[in-house]
């Protein structure tokens, strides 16, 4: 802590670097930053960069897994094939769908979880911390499994409790048609999912400064202009992060999908396409592309959150 | 550092299963517990020759077939035995997974044997597994509700029938909707008793040769009786979402009165009037008769399916696993199987067994139908075929006459590789 000489005014200042070579110090700290880091880099490449350069090399390829002879170099056909199919824009726009849905109303319903957790009594917030967090908790195949039972048309009791609503029968058939299976599947993953935006949420809630809140009070200001004015623009860094968290996890939606509809009445995912085209076609060339454009869809969204919302992952963590 | 450590050592662990040398693999799809029973007494029978152990696989065919393929790929050595659903043989055995059956191991093997059960175990010509037990599916109606209709059952019943049946007396109908492998089982059923055949001349080597059936009168025909069931407002409330136990569950419930379906539906209705969950009196409400006919003048084409043994390319111990394979398949096993977990034999013998015709009282059915059963589509393919089918043909209450042209043409280029499934 000791290097932390510069007044606090001047931290907001572009420090420029020495003109030129660096410093003794400055060397140690970046061997030693390396020598602390190496080892989880190391393994990040042998776990992700291998893997993903595997699935690009395969891409390039017209290769089956059951006939491995006749596998042969197609250059860019598989991603022609996959750009052009209907299927695939049909795919990406359920996806898109699902993202944006669930992400939009986890947000705030786990804004105001946060909210609840953060002004509950002390004695109670543990077990009301540990009730919000059991969905969470719950494996997704087993979330899907007991919404799927739920909606169920044999099973379920859902048709039963919500008769009364208007659309909703005793026979209803929640997987028979796209626009309800998609909504069963949103549900569930909201369900699933909100506990972890809340709690992402709840560490930005705990980040605003209480002197804020109680000089905004000390001036009059309501509970609502504390809230737009005081706690929002202190947490947006919390905010963005569990934001683009979330669209990472939403968009890669496969678990739900598998289970609830198989992929019928048009509800395939993109993860679910991939899966269809590498796990049940063992068309590895043509599956990879579309894990791919996969993954160029989820770097494209991180860097859109990134520079487009300007947030600064590093802020999350609270060092400003 | 030591992420790399552990990561090694975790590896070095997965690798080191091997067994002793006459340790035999048996991977099995999920049953009631009696290949494992039988793999128990064919350890025993052996002297020591060989004991197997029981792998279990996913619970759904296309899952078990996907972990299979993948390991075989790998040339996994572990695998000696594996049961396999019939539809996905001609895959396993154009990849030369399959260890090549003895010829006199084929001879004993498929002695006896029903007609469905040998064409649904071989490839291009060939016995490339061993039958083990042979599913077909019945119709199955209730007794009460024949009378009032008052049907014929000792005679051959078309769809038609059935439909104008069901919609006089009020009941259900249940067939499976849903989009999964059981719409192709229907729907090659519906095909193969039209007289037609979703694949009509084969192509091994090369995808784009395979000619299809599905622009024939027999499919169109097909397509018409599909969409009849599903549009005839005597389907079940989900029925695009309707498998067999939807439809089984449906039979069981008030407004039951025809379904088409495999054999378990009999075992599990008793189970149900065990427990209490169903009424006493239903099973004597139960009757059964062959898949029902599409024409009137034309046999029927039932569903055939079940499991056949395969044995792994890459097994180090094929001699023991054939050995091993002629045990689990004869006729005592069968029967037991038959028996206890309610999976029909293969042999045509096990059908006179007294035992077998105490419990299962439909077996002189089930035997008939297997003899008249026609297989799904044998292709290496088949993954891509069914599942082109299923896209196309669901739900079925939108199958029309121009159905089988749009799937002949979606399979096509799937399997030219110029459309993702």
């Amino acid at each position: 802590m000791t290097q932390t000489t510069l007044p606090p005014t001047e931290k907001t200042q572009p420090v420029s670097a020495p003109a030129r070579g660096l410093s003794d110090r400055s060397r140690a700290e970046r061997r030693l930053g390396w020598l602390l880091a190496g080892p989880a880099f190391l393994v990040m490449l042998l776990v992700t960069a291998y893997p993903i350069l595997q699935a690009v090399y395969y891409s390039l390829f017209n290769y089956r897994l059951t006939d491995p002879e006749n596998r042969s170099f197609t250059g860019l056909s598989n991603y022609a094939v996959v750009l052009t199919d209907g299927l695939w824009w049909q795919s990406l726009w359920v996806t898109v769908v699902i993202t944006v849905v669930t992400v939009a109303v986890e947000l705030v319903l786990g804004f105001a979880l946060a909210l609840v957790m953060a002004k509950a009594l002390s004695a109670i917030r543990p077990a009301l911390r540990a009730a919000i967090l059991i969905p969470y908790a719950v494996i997704t195949v087993v979330s899907a499994f007991a919404w799927a039972f739920a909606f169920d048309i044999d099973t379920g009791f859902v048709n039963n409790w919500f008769a009364w609503l208007p659309g909703v029968s005793e026979t209803t058939d929640w997987f028979g048609g796209q626009w309800s299976s998609i909504a069963v599947v949103c549900l569930a993953e909201i369900w699933k999912t909100t506990p972890f935006i809340s709690l992402l949420l709840l560490a930005g809630l705990a980040q605003v400064p209480e002197v804020l809140q109680e000089a905004a009070k000390v001036d009059g200001a309501t509970w609502w202009q504390r809230m737009r004015r005081v706690t929002l623009p202190n947490m947006k860094a919390a905010i963005m992060v569990a934001l683009l968290f979330r669209t990472l996890d939403a968009f890669r939606i496969f678990d739900a999908i598998f289970i609830m509809t198989a992929g019928a009445n048009n509800t395939e995912t993109v993860s679910f396409l991939a899966y269809r085209q590498t796990i049940a076609r063992v068309e590895i060339g043509l599956g990879s592309a579309v894990s791919v454009l996969l993954f160029l869809s989820v770097v494209l969204i991180a860097f859109s959150f990134i520079k487009g919302f300007r947030v600064d992952l590093s802020q999350a963590r609270g060092d400003k | 550092m030591a992420g790399a450590f552990v990561l090694a050592s975790t590896l070095t662990a997965c690798g080191g299963e091997g067994g002793g040398a006459n340790v035999l693999n048996w991977y099995i799809n999920p049953d009631s517990g009696g290949q494992a029973e039988i793999a128990a007494r064919c350890s025993e029978q052996s002297n020591g020759a060989y004991t197997i152990t029981v792998s279990q696989l996913p619970r759904d065919s296309p899952a078990q077939r996907e972990q299979l393929v993948r390991r075989l790929a790998a040339n996994d050595s572990s695998i000696d035995l594996m049961s396999l659903d019939p539809p996905y043989i001609p895959e396993f055995a154009q990849a030369g997974f399959l260890a090549p059956v003895p010829d006199d191991v084929a001879e004993r093997t498929s002695e006896d044997v029903v007609q469905s059960a040998i064409d649904g175990a071989t490839w291009d010509d060939e016995l490339v597994t061993i039958p083990f037990w042979a599913n077909t599916q019945l119709l199955w109606y209730r007794n009460s509700v024949v009378e009032a209709a008052g049907l014929d059952m000792s005679q051959p019943v078309t769809w038609d029938q059935l439909i104008q049946a069901a919609q006089d007396q009020d009941v259900i109908l249940s067939a499976q909707g849903r989009r999964s492998e059981s719409l192709v089982v229907w729907l090659n059923a519906l095909i193969e008793s039209a007289g037609g055949s979703i694949i009509q001349e084969n192509s091994p080597e090369d995808p784009t040769g395979i000619e299809f059936g599905l622009t024939t009168e027999a499919a169109d025909r097909a397509a018409e009786v599909m969409n009849a069931v599903a549009t005839s407002g005597v389907v079940g409330p989900a029925f695009s979402t309707s498998s067999e136990d939807t439809s089984a569950t449906e039979f069981e419930g008030e407004q039951g009165g025809f379904q088409v379906n495999w054999p378990f539906v009999w075992p599990r209705a008793l189970a149900g009037v065990e427990a209490g969950t169903l009424d006493e009196s239903l099973p004597d409400d139960i009757g059964w008769a062959l898949y029902p006919r599409v024409n009137e003048d034309e046999e029927t084409a039932p569903p055939y399916g079940g499991i056949n043994i395969g044995i792994g390319a890459f097994s180090e111990n094929v001699d023991a696993a054939f050995e091993a394979a002629e045990c689990i398949v004869s006729e005592e096993n069968q029967a037991y199987y038959f028996i206890t977990n309610g999976n029909p034999a293969s042999k045509a013998s096990v059908y006179d067994d007294p035992e077998v015709l105490e419990v299962f009282p439909m077996a002189d059915t089930i035997r008939e139908s297997l003899e008249l059963a026609a297989p799904r589509p044998q292709t290496p393919y088949y993954s891509e075929v069914s599942g082109a089918l299923q896209r196309e043909y669901h739900p079925p209450s939108s199958v029309g006459p121009q159905t089988g042209e749009q799937a002949q043409a979606l399979i096509e280029a799937v399997l030219a590789g110029e459309q993702l499934l």
